[in-house]
């Protein structure tokens, strides 16, 4: 069976017909994705997340491999004929359209007529619950109704591809948080595939049934979000996804998988534990966690994440006070490199 | 520092006041007075008005002067548009020469210039034996533009082509500085959204410029309709504009209250619609905040 979406190969270099080196943006990377998937690219800027996005939206030109679509190869066709479409990076809606005919640009492109036009876009804006806003220029929403309007434009010709660029990076965080969750739930409603580009990771945990890891042009790891966090290949992404403490070249522990305490805990002797102990050199309050840095003998330092389940704990750690680190060995991972 | 901030605004204030405010109300008031032979004003009369709204002569040079004003602005626009569109899309190093190229021909005297038009349209000149070869003179003569085969000299054809030339800069400018700053991104979603590089030019780019397109006209328009200088040396008898017949007034005619008429219903009639225009904009800009 073919995949919906398969790239293969593609690699794109920048700069090389200018006579000086070639930036290779994107490196032989080869996914396929499955209909339905929420797919998302991970990655810091310029690892070339956006630029294989902006290939597959036909903005820029593999310098080789292909893209297919249901079979169908993109790379010939120029972005206006591609059966998909973008929700850009701070939108780029069109600042001398209102709401309404920003939605029905793409539909007036299609040919369709007037009143199944109208019928569409009254249902793109029911979607995204933006039905009073019709009338109003962009520049007269706030940032969280333009991102709306931003989906309806890009679902409102109901696409078999949608692509989503950094879809929350214009909100700020409580927003963000909360949009996250809604934008999915519309996304899984009307049942279009996505690929997205974040630098976020918590954005790309929350959102995407899975995730592919990113790095100076390379796809490091594909699968879901649990997978990748619990099961991270190499340094580069464990480090990435959330924070871990790498002991002995090659063994990684999570923070949160670790407990502390003064004294080893007396179920020690019923199951074998790894242990360490060290001085407690830093304290990090985040509210609902604490951050804790163990300088270990060895010299170096063991991040611990504990849960704040009690307002005021009888025995709190303090500054210099010496303790325990202990975790099960399930709880690490042997990195490959 | 309010002081400096009232000084730095108030020297171009006061400069307009007593070099266009106040020159522009004496002109209105001679306008509507006597003059004797030994150039005494007196008394109030509106007679000059009168005469001007019934004599045929004048309302039909200020129609032409409207008339080649418009042609000139719909020509420098339909030039200046594809040279300002490339301009901002050409590469970013290349920009400045190109934007110094636009503003050569200030560094000569714009009069040496448009008389140097002359030599070029005149029978034998360079620029008449290539459009004869190309006969375009021919196309022209089929639209009554010119009298005879290569004579294009005082026609509005050698007329309007004095003025564009001559006002080009001032509509590519605002257009350039209106393209160059457009979103790239908006193109792409237009194309994202199914629109061909041509719908997605006509439905996005030409309305978006539109403020660099209503600045070029204005830019262009409005000096036209008084230009005097074009006219007089490429422009025929047949093509009188308000500039030449304000000039016979004040310095063949001598007669200063009808000059002062002539000028102030050419002012009227170049204010009146630039008046309405930004009123309309700035209704436009107070619905939007």
């Amino acid at each position: 069976m073919t995949p919906f979406l398969s790239i293969q190969e593609v690699v794109k270099d920048f700069g090389a017909s200018a006579g000086g080196a070639a930036f290779r943006a994107v490196d032989h990377v080869s996914l396929e994705i499955a209909q339905g998937e929420i797919f998302a690219l991970l990655g810091s800027s310029g690892c070339g997340k956006s630029t294989l996005l902006r290939m597959l939206a036909g903005f820029e030109m593999p310098t080789s491999g292909s893209i297919r679509l249901k079979g169908q190869d993109l790379v010939k066709l120029p972005p206006h004929e591609r059966p998909l479409n973008m929700m850009f990076q701070s939108y780029a809606l069109f600042p001398h359209l209102s709401v309404w005919e920003n939605i029905a640009f793409g539909l007036k492109r299609q040919g369709l007529p007037k009143a199944q036009i109208a019928e569409r876009v009254e249902a793109m804006l029911k979607l995204v619950q933006l039905s009073p806003f019709a009338k109003r220029k962009p520049h007269q929403l706030s940032g969280g109704q333009q991102q709306r309007v931003a989906l309806a434009r890009s679902l409102a010709r109901q696409p078999s591809l949608l692509l989503l660029d950094e879809p929350l990076g214009a909100l700020d965080k409580k927003l963000r948080e909360e949009t996250q969750i809604e934008l999915v739930h519309i996304l899984k409603s009307v049942g279009v595939t996505c690929v997205m580009v974040t630098h976020d990771q918590e954005e790309a945990m929350t959102m995407a049934s899975r995730i592919a890891v990113m790095s100076e042009g390379r796809i490091l790891q594909v699968g879901q979000p649990r997978d990748i966090y619990e099961n991270p290949a190499t340094r580069f992404v464990a480090d990435f996804i959330g924070n871990v403490n790498v002991l002995d070249g090659n063994l990684a522990v999570r923070p949160e998988k670790i407990r502390l305490s003064r004294d080893l805990p007396p179920e020690q002797a019923l199951r074998p534990l790894k242990q360490v102990q060290g001085r407690v050199r830093d304290i990090a309050y985040f509210g609902s966690y604490t951050v804790y840095h163990l300088q270990l003998p060895s010299g170096q330092t063991l991040k611990v994440s504990q849960s704040n389940t009690e307002r005021h704990p009888d025995d709190a750690l303090r500054q210099d006070d010496q303790a325990w680190a202990w975790w099960s060995p399930s709880a690490q991972v042997v990195l490959k490199q | 520092m309010r002081w400096l901030d009232r000084t730095i605004i108030g020297i171009p204030f006061v400069w307009l006041l007593l070099f266009f405010m106040l020159p522009f109300l004496i002109v209105l008031r001679i306008s509507v007075s006597d003059m004797d032979m030994a150039g005494q004003l007196s008394g109030f009369k509106l007679s000059n008005y009168t005469f001007l709204a019934q004599d045929a002569l004048y309302v039909k040079t200020y129609l032409a002067s409207l008339k080649y004003a418009a042609i000139t602005t719909g020509v420098c626009l339909l030039l200046a548009y594809p040279f300002a569109y490339f301009m901002a899309r050409a590469d970013k190093s290349a920009q400045p020469a190109l934007l110094l190229m636009v503003m050569l021909p200030f560094w000569t005297s714009f009069l040496l210039r448009v008389y140097a038009w002359k030599g070029l349209l005149a029978d034998g000149g360079w620029v008449a034996v290539v459009l004869n070869a190309l006969k375009v003179d021919q196309l022209l003569m089929a639209f009554g533009v010119i009298p005879g085969p290569g004579q294009y000299l005082n026609t509005a054809f050698s007329l309007v082509l004095g003025m564009v030339y001559t006002y080009l800069p001032f509509m590519i400018l605002p257009l350039y500085a209106n393209l160059s700053k457009q979103d790239g991104r908006l193109l792409e979603a237009a194309h994202d959204l199914g629109a061909s590089p041509w719908v997605a030019f006509w439905k996005v780019t030409v309305p978006l410029s539109r403020p660099g397109i209503l600045a070029g006209a204005m830019l262009v328009f409005i000096p036209c309709v008084g230009e005097y200088v074009v006219p007089e040396l490429l422009g025929g008898p047949q093509t009188l504009m308000i500039g030449r017949v304000l000039w016979d007034e004040f310095f063949a005619n001598n007669d200063w209250p009808m000059a002062s008429s002539v000028a102030v219903v050419m002012v009227l009639l170049i204010l009146v619609p630039l008046a309405l225009f930004s009123k309309a904009k700035a209704n436009s800009q107070e619905a939007r905040a």
